[in-house]
């Protein structure tokens, strides 16, 4: 009869990521901008920190529409305030990612969702800042887009970071997501 | 011990993901214990570069910044 191997298996190598085992974390990418997607976000990180998780989100591309802060206008160059134009409102303004019709599903939908007492995209975002959730933007889709990280983010959004940052994050958690 | 880097790469203008897939890659050609050299203007290194270091298992020698420029140095240790 063969000896049993007492190797590691390969899976549990893997989950030791440069020593360190899986935390008790979820990171999650934002990249889209719709009030659908940004509510499903939201509603996912401040469940998972409530649940004592800790949580890492960040926002790249559409998504640093859900941490801009409200009543200003970005932009410098010619196309970056076109841009700064459209994108303009915060979470208010942000539309369904189907069945908008030119902001009339936007108003319907919060309609019902508020007759069933549903929370509202901005009070999901109080309660994120309340439980410590960490809310990181991409530096590469901000300046892109030219937004100003000292005086067009929400309060509580941390200093720009890249994707090594975020793989950190996501390497050592135990459900990541990209929304 | 500071020895001197047996790689210098120029990573001035370019954007995230580039400089972090750039270092990788020179470090990879590089002896473990031997260090890479790298000058960058990203703003998002600062927090990338010591992450990747971290993830990746090396070490991180020197960040430093003059005016826009990060001069960073990177020990290949796996």
């Amino acid at each position: 009869m063969t000896p049993q191997s007492t190797a590691i298996p390969q899976f549990v190598m893997d989950a030791i990521v440069g020593g360190r085992p899986f935390k008790n974390k979820l990171s999650m990418v934002v990249l889209s901008g719709d009030y659908d997607k940004v509510m499903g976000a939201y509603i996912i990180a401040t469940g998972a920190a409530a649940a004592g998780m800790d949580v890492v989100m960040f926002f790249t591309f559409w998504g640093i529409k859900a941490i801009q802060k409200d009543g200003i206008l970005t932009g410098k160059s010619l196309f970056g305030r076109m841009l700064g134009l459209m994108n303009r409102g915060g979470l208010k303004a942000i539309g369904p990612s189907r069945l908008n019709m030119g902001g009339l599903g936007r108003w319907m939908f919060k309609f019902m969702m508020k007759k069933k007492q549903v929370s509202s995209l901005e009070d999901l975002y109080d309660m994120a800042v309340e439980l410590g959730i960490v809310m990181m933007p991409c530096e590469m889709s901000m300046s892109v887009m030219e937004y100003d990280p000292k005086t067009d983010f929400k309060p509580n959004v941390t200093e720009p970071v890249g994707v090594a940052t975020f793989l950190e994050h996501a390497s050592e958690s135990r459900v990541t997501l990209f929304i | 011990m500071f020895d001197t880097p047996i790689k210098s790469i120029d990573l001035k203008g370019m954007r995230c993901p580039l400089p972090v897939i750039k270092i990788s890659r020179a470090v990879k050609e590089v002896n473990i214990g031997q260090t890479v050299e790298a000058f960058v203007t990203d703003p998002a290194i600062s927090a990338d570069v010591p992450a990747w270091c971290r993830t990746s298992g090396n070490e991180l020698v020197k960040l430093e910044k003059v005016n826009d420029l990060y001069h960073i140095i990177v020990r290949r240790s796996r």
